[in-house]
């Protein structure tokens, strides 16, 4: 079936809506999503967003900037963080004047509160920087756009899944998708591509991230030849539940929640003097495991307890709901009586596909824009977030880089007419489906998919070195083998989940790829990225961002574009 | 531990009528039942069709009825069921089945969308935010946890004798912007569902807020609506 619509959206997360807003009646949009819209993964945000709105006490937009630059490890390009640091309260503001339901102060104002890494002066003391909806604060921005694109009139292809985007003569021309309610084969034409398709997650064994969470969106763009940029940088958050990897959010450290170690000590005093549980992730997953090497994790073992009970019902139940429901459905504690267990846990792609600050997808170090292809949210690496992205920044990126995607779409839409199309543009796509479906081979993917997730858990997660970047590649490269011989055991055309995992796992094999040659490429330890081989950060030779594109033969291949520095010269990054 | 899964299963492109499978695996405790039907699929059919995304509650996507009562697959581990290790898994009542346990929610959103769901505010000239009062954020509060899960208005006996019946979802997301001390519209959104068919529908039978995986007062909110509309149309 073809459609032709002046904007095509693939994802329907924060980034997806805010632009699909953003455009709203002036052009003809669509929004394809894999899941129902409300279903997206931004509702699982749970903590806040960040912005120097000053409600609760003094703060600086430029503050935030520098924050998010530090928290960066400096590899974050400084003008695209200082937009998004400068239109944070306009933002929030606007969120709001749509219906947001933030959280109040007694004056009635949005309310706010600490997170990690942000911090007032450049680094003095925690701030109260997060506006937040108690710890739904992601849902309720979800539900809110989704809700203010119907009245829009904005149409939603739900269950839809991407297979490629149509690319002619070097340019953008529309999308092939999978109705995953009938099995048929659809066209989208369209003027321009939005990619907002969410992260990766599913990549590692322990994730906070949904099913839905597979990376397409990256591994179709760089299919496309699109390149992606810091792919090495992947963030574990700390506070995961035990086992689950269930997030706990920040918020609960930010309303003065501490993590203890098997001796009862407060551990992250002794790391980060000024900020203490309040420092950045990627500090925060490091030290906790170099503790579990002390023999400090609980009974012994690869866990810590995150301690709210002094925190007192009122605060828990009001401030910190979701995440108590979750303590008491999933890890059987109440977190008002005990600790919860918490490990590290896969959260956020630093990294993505290579985009500037307006939305528009790069092909080079030169930044040429890839015409009628853009990206926005955590596929994109704008770069804002640099080797490690402060909590509260994640949602905020969708939004302030979603919008911009969407100023800049609109007027590209009104310059140009449809570009022509091949004929049989779908013709790939039925050919490959009909493959996996007709293929008599003996693999299937669940299991390639669990010795991936692990592998790349065990080799490529907080450490790394070299040998185990040596052995995560060859599993890899062994298991895109046994890919191709991956047969399809539901032959029906209705909901056919076995398809699409294996639609999906294609993407994770190509990604992990990705992360691993990037990783491997990066000789230094900077944010995310601890390389116990070089446990240095090397700013002569790495203060660089690491692209890679793809080439079928050879794989990944590396090359280099310079990190933007304006306003903060790179220092050592203490807390 | 050995558990053991009864399924419904129908697939309208080659079943005639539907039908009940049954597995046999090996769970934890603390599995969620989600994982469960993971394992099925993933280890032993994978056919068996269901919708599943965040695991852990918020996204909204997997209620279905486990052992006759409408639960998120994902929010129920193996351990809070006294039926020792069997299991009965089925879709949602009152929706089109389209395969196996997904069933058609176009009919739940349209009714959704009918209470025009989205602030209506006076323009804000402040360029800062609407002020509003805690209390009434408060307020308002149980209504936004909600996650369009479809399980209270499966729930509804009323849904299923009037189709027409808005119930209770989208009715929580009138309550949501009634009360919303920024929003201009009350009396138009009172208007709107002063009706059989609106909110006295809802004869207070409490199933909704009975099965509400997110534990929304759901019939209290439905009551308050009520008792708004009645006290309006006094002023009158």
């Amino acid at each position: 079936m073809e459609h032709q619509y002046d904007v095509i959206i693939v994802g329907s997360g924060l980034a997806g809506l805010r632009a699909a807003v953003e455009i709203g009646k002036d052009a003809h949009v669509a929004v394809l999503t894999k899941v129902f819209a409300t279903r997206s993964h931004s509702g699982a945000a749970q903590g806040g967003i960040g912005a120097a709105l000053g409600n609760e006490e003094e703060d600086h937009c430029e503050w935030h900037a520098f924050d998010t630059v530090k928290g960066s490890d400096y590899l974050g390009d400084q003008d695209a963080i200082e937009i998004l640091a400068n239109d944070a309260p306009r933002a929030i503001y606007e969120l709001e004047n749509l219906g947001v339901p933030f959280n109040r102060t007694p004056e009635g104002k949005i309310a706010q509160r600490a997170f990690g890494g942000h911090t007032s002066n450049y680094g003095k003391a925690p701030v109260k920087r997060a506006c937040y909806a108690a710890t739904r604060t992601g849902r309720v921005i979800l539900d809110t756009l989704w809700e203010q694109s119907l009245r829009r009139g904005i149409e939603f292809f739900d269950e839809f899944q991407m297979l490629s985007l149509i690319v002619h003569e070097g340019q953008c021309c529309g999308v092939v998708a999978y109705e995953l309610s009938t099995g048929q084969l659809h066209v989208f034409r369209s003027k321009a591509v939005l990619l907002a398709t969410g992260g990766a997650g599913k990549i590692y064994k322990t994730t906070s991230n949904a099913f839905a969470s597979t990376g397409d969106g990256m591994a179709i763009a760089y299919r496309a030849g699109a390149p992606l940029e810091d792919m090495e940088f992947v963030q574990f958050h700390p506070t995961g539940i035990y086992k689950l990897g269930i997030l706990i959010s920040e918020a609960a450290r930010g309303e003065g929640g501490i993590l203890l170690n098997n001796q009862g000590e407060r551990f992250m005093e002794r790391y980060a003097p000024i900020i203490k549980d309040l420092a950045p992730r990627d500090m925060i997953s490091r030290c906790m495991l170099e503790e579990i090497r002390a023999g400090r994790g609980i009974d012994g073992k690869d866990y810590f307890h995150l301690d709210l009970t002094h925190l007192g019902e009122d605060v828990i139940n009001k401030k910190l709901a979701e995440i108590t429901s979750f303590a008491r459905t999933y890890a059987g504690v109440d977190p008002v009586k005990e600790p919860i267990p918490v490990q590290p846990t896969c959260h956020y792609m630093m990294g993505g596909i290579a985009a500037d600050a307006s939305g528009h997808v790069i092909v080079d170090e030169k930044n040429t824009a890839f015409t009628g292809l853009y990206a926005a949210g955590e596929c994109a690496c704008v770069s804002v977030h640099g080797a490690n992205r402060l909590g509260c920044n994640a949602l905020l990126d969708t939004l302030v880089f979603g919008r911009r995607a969407g100023i800049c779409i609109k007027e590209f839409i009104q310059a140009v007419d449809f570009p022509k199309l091949a004929e049989q543009t779908e013709k790939q796509d039925g050919d490959r489906i009909n493959a996996l479906m007709n293929s008599t081979g003996k693999e299937s993917s669940g299991p390639i998919r669990s010795e991936l997730q692990e592998s790349m858990m065990e080799n490529v997660s907080v450490f790394r070195q070299k040998d185990s970047l040596d052995a995560a590649l060859a599993k890899i490269m062994q298991l895109k083998e046994r890919y191709q011989n991956l047969s399809i055991q539901d032959k029906g055309g209705v909901f056919n989940r076995d398809l699409l995992d294996a639609i999906e796992l294609g993407h994770l094999l190509d990604l992990a790829e990705v992360i691993t040659c990037s990783a491997l490429h990066r000789e230094e330890s900077r944010g995310a990225h601890s390389r116990e081989d070089f446990p240095d950060r090397d700013d002569k030779n790495f203060l660089v961002h690491t692209m890679a594109r793809i080439d079928a033969d050879k794989g990944p291949q590396i090359f280099t574009k310079p990190v933007t520095i304006t306003k903060f010269e790179p220092k050592e990054r203490k807390y | 531990m050995k558990c053991h899964f009864t399924v419904y299963r129908y697939d309208p492109q080659a079943d005639e009528k539907p039908g009940y499978q049954e597995y046999e695996i090996d769970a934890e405790p603390t599995d969620k039942i989600l994982d469960c039907l993971n394992k099925i699929r993933w280890e032993q059919d994978p056919t068996l069709a269901f919708r599943s995304s965040c695991a852990h509650g918020i996204c909204g996507s997997d209620a279905l009825m486990i052992n006759g009562r409408i639960e998120l697959a994902c929010q129920k581990l193996v351990r809070d069921f006294k039926s020792g290790n069997n299991f009965v898994i089925e879709p949602l009542p009152l929706f089109d089945v389209v395969k196996d346990l997904i069933v058609d929610l176009e009919p739940f959103f349209e009714k959704y969308r009918q209470v025009e769901p989205y602030l209506e505010a006076a323009k804000n000239e402040t360029g800062k935010e609407f002020i509003q009062e805690a209390e009434n954020q408060e307020f308002i509060e149980p209504a936004v946890r909600c996650i369009l899960c479809a399980s209270c208005t499966a729930g509804c006996p009323i849904n299923r004798a009037n189709p027409d019946y808005l119930g209770p979802a989208a009715l929580l997301r009138a309550f949501r912007y009634i009360f919303d001390s920024r929003d201009i519209t009350t009396d138009k959104r009172l208007e709107s569902i002063d009706s059989e068919d609106g909110v006295w529908g809802c004869k207070t039978m409490w199933w909704c807020t009975e099965v509400c995986p997110k534990e929304i007062p759901i019939t209290k909110c439905l009551g308050q609506i009520k008792r708004a509309i009645k006290q309006s149309s006094k002023k009158k």
